[in-house]
C-alpha cells in the first residue's frame, strides 16, 4: 500500500457550539503504531468516528487508504477493524457465534469464515471457552474476543478506543504485547488513549490531544527532547556530605537542575545522559555512590509539563 | 459539470441492504430462542386453544346451517371465554411492544453497536432487518395459530371449510400481521428514541392503552362538542356519527377491528350508525351477505390506512436512526 493509511486535512466536528475536533491534520503511514493520547473529551473519539465515517466531519477531509468514509463507508469500514471502547457482545451467545455473525456481516464466505475464525481464536488464545457463552467472559477475555473480531476480516488498520481501561496491570500488558504482534503482522495500529504511561511504551509515534486539537506530535524521545528541555532525568543515591554533592552536580556541564529528593537522593536533569559524569561529581565530592538510574521520559510528564507551560505562557 | 459532482457527492457506495439477512436471520434466532417469546407463544396458543374449542362446541349443533362456519370459529364467543378476535386484538399488540421495544436501545446498552455498525453495512441494513426479523416472526406465530384453528375446526365440526371461508380469514389473518407492524413499528421508533428500554416499553404501552381505552371515549366526546344535537333530527345524529367514526378511525385499534369486522361478519355493509340503520333499510335483505370484493371494497381505505401506518412509523425510526449519534 503506498502513501499514508490515514490522512486528514483541517478536519473538524462541531456539536453545536461545541469544537469536538478542531482542525486535525494527522498522516498515519503503513505499519505504524500511533497513539492519540490525550485526556478523555479531548476529541479522540470523535476523531475515529470520522476515520470510520461513522460521523460525518463538519469541514475537513479524511482518506483512509485513499478512500473516502463519508462517501465509500462499505470499502472503508471492510479493510479496517474498530475495537470500541468497552467493547460489547452478545451474552447468550457463544464467541464463535458472535464471531460468525459478524463474519456473516461482512459477506464472508462459510466456509472461509470457520477457517478465519478458528484462526483469529487461536492466536489470541480463546479457542478453549469458544463455545462459552460470552457473558461469561473476563474482561481481559472480552478484549481479546474484541481483537479476534477484527480480525477476521484481515484489516490493514486497526482502531481502538481505550483497549487497556479496566484491564487488571497484568492483562494490560498482556494486550500491549497483542499490539506489538499485530505490528509484527504489518497492519497499522491506531490506539486512542487517556493512559499515557501505559500505551507509550508501544507506540511508533503520539500526537496528544487537548480540547479537541492534537497539541503535539512525534516520538515520545522526541517529545521529550523538546518538551522536558533535555528529557535526561538522573535519579542518583549516595551517602556523604549533601551540600556538596548538590554543588557538584549543579555545576555539571549540560546539567540544568539539580536537586535533593529525599535523605541521600538528588535528582539531576539534563540536555543529554550524565550518570558517567554524575557518578564522578558525587565520588569527588566525598560522597560514596550508592546508586544510579537514567528515568524514562514520560508522557505524562511531557504533557503535564507542556500544559504548564502553555499556562503559564497565558498567564505572563 | 457542479450538477455533476454534486450527484456523486450524494451518491452512496454499494447497496443499502448490504447484510440485511444476516440482520434478520440473527434477530430472528434471538427472538425465536428467546424466554421473552416463548412466555407469549404459549399465552397465545393457550388463548386460541381455548376460544376455538369453545367455539366449535358451539357450532356443532348449528352445522349445515351456516355459510360462514369456519369464521364463527374466531368470532363465537362462549361464556366464560371472549371470542378468539377478541383475545387476538388485546394479544397481538403486546406481542409485537414486546417483540421490539428493546431492540435498538438494546444494542447500545450492551455496547454493540458501534461494533457492528463499524462492519461494512449501513445503519438501513441493521434497522430494517430489525423490522423485518419482528415481522417475520409475528408472521410465524400467527400463521401457526391460523393454522391451528383450522385444523381444530376440522377435527371438531367434521366439514370442509369453502373457498370463500378460507380466503376471508387469510385476509384476516393478512390484516392482523399488518395490526402487529404497526405496534412493531411503534415499539422500534420508541426503541431508536429512548436510551432506556424500560422507558421504550412503557411508552409503548401508554400509547396502546390511550388507543385501546381513551381513544374512543375522545373521539364521541369531541364529535359531541364538534358537531352539537340543536333541534334532535337524524340528519344531525347521523353527522355527528360519521365525525365520531372519522376520529375514531385516527386509532390503529379501530381500522383493525373494522376489517376485521367487514372480513369475518359478511353481512356487514357499513359502520356506526349507518350500519345499524342499514339493517332495518328496504330492500336490503337481513343478513345477507356481501361478496367477498365488496366487503374487501368497504374496508379498503382502514386496510391501506394500516399499512401507511406502518411505512410512515418505521420511516419516522428511519429518520431519527440516521441521525443519532452512535458514541456512547
Amino acid at each position: 500500500m503506498d502513501g499514508p493509511v490515514i490522512q486528514t486535512q483541517e478536519l473538524t466536528k462541531r456539536y453545536g457550539d461545541v469544537v469536538a475536533v478542531d482542525r486535525l491534520n494527522l498522516v498515519v503511514e503503513p505499519g505504524e503504531v500511533f497513539g492519540l493520547l490525550g485526556p478523555n473529551g479531548s476529541g479522540k473519539t470523535t476523531t475515529i468516528l470520522m476515520i470510520l465515517g461513522l460521523t460525518e466531519p463538519t469541514s475537513g477531509t479524511v482518506r483512509v487508504m485513499g478512500l473516502d468514509p463519508a462517501r465509500q463507508p462499505l470499502s472503508v469500514k471492510s479493510r479496517v477493524g474498530y475495537l470500541p471502547d468497552q467493547v460489547g457482545f452478545y451474552d447468550d451467545l457463544t464467541a464463535r457465534e458472535n464471531l460468525i455473525y459478524i463474519a456473516k456481516l461482512n459477506g464472508i464466505p462459510r466456509a472461509e469464515a470457520y477457517r478465519r475464525i478458528d484462526g483469529a481464536l487461536a492466536q489470541m488464545g480463546l479457542m478453549e471457552v469458544a463455545d462459552r457463552p460470552v457473558g461469561t467472559y473476563s474482561r481481559g477475555m472480552r478484549q481479546r474476543l474484541g481483537v479476534a473480531e477484527v480480525l477476521i476480516k484481515r484489516p490493514a488498520l486497526i482502531i481502538m478506543d481505550e483497549p487497556t481501561v479496566g484491564l487488571d496491570p497484568e492483562a494490560a500488558q498482556e494486550f500491549l504485547q497483542t499490539i506489538r504482534d499485530l505490528k509484527a503482522q504489518g497492519i497499522t495500529v491506531l490506539i486512542a488513549s487517556h493512559l499515557l504511561h501505559q500505551v507509550q511504551a508501544v507506540c511508533d509515534r503520539v500526537g496528544l490531544f487537548h480540547r479537541g486539537r492534537m497539541v503535539l506530535e512525534g516520538t515520545v524521545e522526541e517529545l521529550a527532547r523538546r518538551i522536558l528541555g533535555g528529557g535526561y532525568r538522573v535519579h542518583v543515591e549516595a551517602t556523604g556530605p549533601k551540600t556538596a554533592i548538590l554543588e557538584a552536580l549543579r555545576r555539571l556541564p549540560d546539567a540544568t537542575k539539580a536537586e535533593p529528593t529525599g535523605p541521600e537522593r538528588y535528582v539531576v536533569e539534563g540536555r543529554r545522559d550524565l550518570r558517567g559524569e554524575a557518578a564522578r561529581a558525587v565520588v569527588e565530592a566525598g560522597g560514596s555512590l550508592r546508586a544510579l538510574q537514567l528515568e524514562e521520559p514520560s508522557l505524562d510528564d511531557v504533557y503535564a509539563r507542556y500544559f504548564q507551560e502553555v499556562e503559564h505562557g497565558r498567564e505572563g | 459539470m457542479a450538477a455533476r459532482v454534486e450527484a456523486r457527492r450524494i451518491s452512496r457506495e454499494g447497496s443499502p441492504w448490504t447484510g440485511l439477512w444476516a440482520v434478520v436471520a440473527k434477530e430472528m434466532a434471538d427472538y425465536l430462542t428467546g424466554v421473552r417469546m416463548a412466555i407469549l407463544e404459549a399465552l397465545i396458543v393457550l388463548t386460541a386453544a381455548g376460544t376455538v374449542f369453545m367455539a366449535a362446541e358451539n357450532l356443532r349443533t348449528t352445522v349445515g346451517q351456516d355459510r360462514f362456519l369456519f369464521l364463527r370459529l374466531f368470532t363465537i364467543q362462549r361464556d366464560p371465554l371472549p371470542a378468539f378476535i377478541g383475545f387476538l386484538a388485546f394479544l397481538v399488540p403486546l406481542i409485537a411492544i414486546a417483540l421490539t421495544f428493546d431492540t435498538v436501545n438494546g444494542e447500545f446498552n450492551r455496547r454493540t453497536l458501534s461494533r457492528v455498525l463499524a462492519q461494512p453495512i449501513y445503519r438501513d441494513a441493521l434497522l430494517f432487518g430489525k423490522f423485518l426479523a419482528g415481522l417475520f416472526t409475528l408472521t410465524l406465530v400467527l400463521t401457526a395459530i391460523w393454522l391451528l384453528v383450522f385444523g381444530m375446526g376440522l377435527v371438531r365440526l367434521g366439514v370442509p371449510p369453502g373457498g370463500e371461508e378460507v380466503a376471508r380469514s387469510l385476509l384476516f389473518l393478512l390484516a392482523t400481521i399488518f395490526y402487529g407492524g404497526v405496534w412493531l413499528a411503534l415499539a422500534l421508533l420508541f426503541s431508536v428514541r429512548f436510551r432506556q428500554p424500560a422507558t421504550a416499553a412503557l411508552v409503548s404501552i401508554a400509547v396502546w392503552l390511550f388507543f385501546t381505552v381513551f381513544w374512543g371515549m375522545i373521539a364521541s366526546g369531541l364529535s359531541q362538542v364538534l358537531v352539537p344535537l340543536r333541534y334532535g333530527l337524524v340528519q344531525e345524529v347521523l353527522a355527528q356519527d360519521r365525525v365520531a367514526r372519522a376520529l375514531a378511525r385516527l386509532s390503529p385499534i379501530t381500522l383493525y377491528s373494522e376489517v376485521m369486522m367487514a372480513l369475518l361478519y359478511p353481512s356487514i355493509r357499513a359502520f356506526g350508525l349507518v350500519g345499524v340503520l342499514l339493517q332495518f333499510q328496504e330492500g336490503v335483505i337481513l343478513g345477507a351477505p356481501l361478496p367477498l370484493g365488496q366487503s374487501l371494497l368497504l374496508v379498503w381505505p382502514q386496510f391501506t390506512g394500516m399499512v401507511a401506518l406502518v411505512v410512515l412509523l418505521f420511516a419516522v425510526s428511519y429518520i431519527s436512526f440516521q441521525r443519532q449519534e452512535i458514541r456512547a
